[in-house]
């Protein structure tokens, strides 16, 4: 479904992304893991045409997509969740809501499934954004994203700073989401990695230094020290 | 949108603060009046730029350029159409009125446009360049003003039914500024409207907090700045033309010396929150009004003063927007 193959990134002087290729299989949940500052939230955004790949192409069923502008990559179907969240803090979460569902007024049976997803969301509709919780943030975050039907969901970084509580509840929302969407997952903590991930890519240094199945991955211990070493004390 | 009374409860303190300062009670209300639609006015300046600043970031020192153009437009069609300025008849000046506003919203929102593609448009995320830009449109504008329009001021009488005052008890309020709050709190309800009930609002006020969030979310920002600063700028022409007509003259440099307050006013209301603005030009034009009348050499500080006691209680202004 999605496809980068030699991508590059420059951020001013800096070159980020060094060549990066890798697939994302449709239906599948794929995780992105690696170091921090290894360039996957770049990457996220590079996809997503926050910031501009220097060279490579990254296509999209089949489409190159790595020049089109952000609202274009975003009318594709690719809904992106970023680390900060993003949401608008002065605006009550029915107001977020209301603005990702760019074809007019929410569908209430994709309501309903969000409050059953994040239970929250109905419970502070009408509050403002920004006095939720963290965990509730990100709930929110997630629901803006799926309010409407997407292709492809990118997430970066869903668990961060969140408490182990949230971050099991977040486990089972993915879980469901899978089901009806292809994901891209920035992810720090393995154990929700390995819990949730079809297919994995590990990144280092501006590149892809392992893709395969997940499963490989969790089965391989050596490899995993190998390739994720500080991450997977720091998470596991 | 935002429930927090307390800003607005700041005017009512600063009006009941005055009202044993000065001499008599029709005194109080003939400033309180005054401070109000000098506050609608400058809100009417000021709206525009405040939403600029806070949806694109954009640092604009030429709005006083719309503010002129507009008034020197409204002006042309006013000479033009004498006749029904000074008919003695309400319906007559406000057919010949229509038109003025109109073509002062046309003509600052066509300038709006052309500054955005060609002076700002290659500085966006650049503050110092849009500072020095800016300023030069500022001063270009100026000259071919003197160009198109000559060197004088121009002087602009009020409409015959609107010149004068009404008796309230004792106190003698001029017509026009009862007509300066009610266009400006047209203008404020209009803004609230579009702002709070529409989804261009809700873009608009999305943007203001996380641009980069929106275009992910599938929207194409880019026009929606064009928009807004289109808007922005007939918002300055039509409060430019209000204003002149208050000042009865017309002169090339009314909008660089409406800037100072301008800059104070969405400072003070937080930027890029045009609820604040409101607040804050209403409080500025009392403040200006009271200290005007009690120690007139203070006016334009007791503004600095009041934006510094204001910046001490809320750094960020009455209702700062959420930044990303």
């Amino acid at each position: 479904m999605l496809d980068l193959k030699g991508v590059n990134t420059h951020i001013s002087q800096y070159h980020i992304l060094q060549g990066v290729d890798f697939a994302v299989p449709e239906n599948r949940l794929t995780m992105l893991l690696g170091r921090n500052g290894a360039g996957k939230t770049t990457c996220l955004r590079t996809i997503m045409g926050l910031w501009r790949a220097s060279a490579g192409t990254i296509r999209f069923d089949g489409r190159d997509i790595h020049k089109l502008d952000t609202p274009d990559i975003a009318r594709l179907g690719i809904a992106y969740v970023p680390e900060n969240m993003g949401i608008f803090a002065g605006l009550t979460v029915r107001e977020n809501l209301l603005l990702a569902a760019r074809g007019g007024a929410p569908d209430e049976k994709r309501l309903e499934r969000i409050f059953t997803l994040f239970p929250a969301m109905k419970k502070f509709l009408d509050g403002a954004a920004g006095n939720l919780s963290g965990g509730q943030k990100q709930m929110l975050a997630i629901s803006r994203a799926i309010v409407e039907p997407r292709r492809l969901l990118l997430v970066d970084e869903p668990t961060k700073g969140l408490a182990p509580a949230i971050i099991a509840a977040m486990i089972e929302a993915f879980r469901e989401l899978k089901k009806e969407t292809t994901l891209l997952v920035v992810e720090q903590n393995f154990s929700f990695a390995r819990s949730l991930g079809d297919s994995v890519a590990v990144m280092d240094s501006g590149r892809i230094v392992h893709a395969g199945a997940m499963r490989d991955l969790v089965a391989d211990e050596t490899l995993q020290q190998r390739l994720l070493g500080l991450s997977l004390e720091a998470h596991q | 949108m935002n429930r927090d009374w307390l800003p607005l409860v700041l005017i009512l303190v600063l009006a009941a603060a005055a009202l044993p300062l000065v001499p008599s009670s029709s005194t109080w209300l003939t400033l309180t009046v005054a401070g109000l639609a000098m506050g609608m006015m400058i809100f009417m300046m000021a709206s525009g730029l405040t939403l600029v600043f806070g949806l694109m970031d954009v640092m604009n020192f030429a709005h006083g350029a719309f503010i002129s153009v507009g008034a020197y437009a409204a002006a042309s069609v006013l000479i033009a159409l004498k006749g029904g300025m000074q008919a003695p008849s309400l319906a007559e000046n406000l057919m010949a009125m229509a038109p003025a506003l109109a073509a002062a919203v046309a003509v600052a929102g066509v300038l709006g446009w052309i500054f955005e593609r060609v002076v700002i448009r290659p500085v966006y995320g650049d503050h110092l360049k849009q500072i020095l830009v800016t300023m030069g449109g500022l001063i270009v504008v100026e000259q071919l003003i003197h160009v198109v329009w000559g060197p004088d001021l121009i002087p602009l009488p009020k409409p015959a039914t609107i010149s004068g005052s009404v008796l309230i008890g004792d106190a003698a309020i001029e017509r026009y500024r009862i007509l300066a709050v009610i266009v400006g709190l047209t203008v404020f309800a209009a803004m609230w409207l579009l702002l709070g009930r529409t989804r261009l609002g809700l873009l608009i006020r999305a943007g203001v907090e996380n641009t980069e969030m929106v275009e992910s979310l599938g929207y194409r920002v880019r026009r929606l700045f064009v928009g807004v600063f289109v808007a922005g700028s007939a918002l300055a022409g039509l409060g430019g033309v209000m204003w002149a007509m208050y000042q009865e003259s017309v002169t090339a440099g009314m909008g660089m010396q409406m800037m100072v307050v301008i800059f104070i006013v969405i400072i003070i209301g937080g930027l890029g929150s045009i609820g604040g603005c409101f607040v804050g030009a209403l409080l500025v034009g009392l403040m200006a009004n009271y200290i005007g009348y009690l120690a007139p050499k203070l006016a334009l500080g007791s503004n600095i003063l009041l934006m510094v006691l204001i910046l001490l209680w809320r750094p960020r202004g009455l209702y700062p927007a959420s930044k990303a």
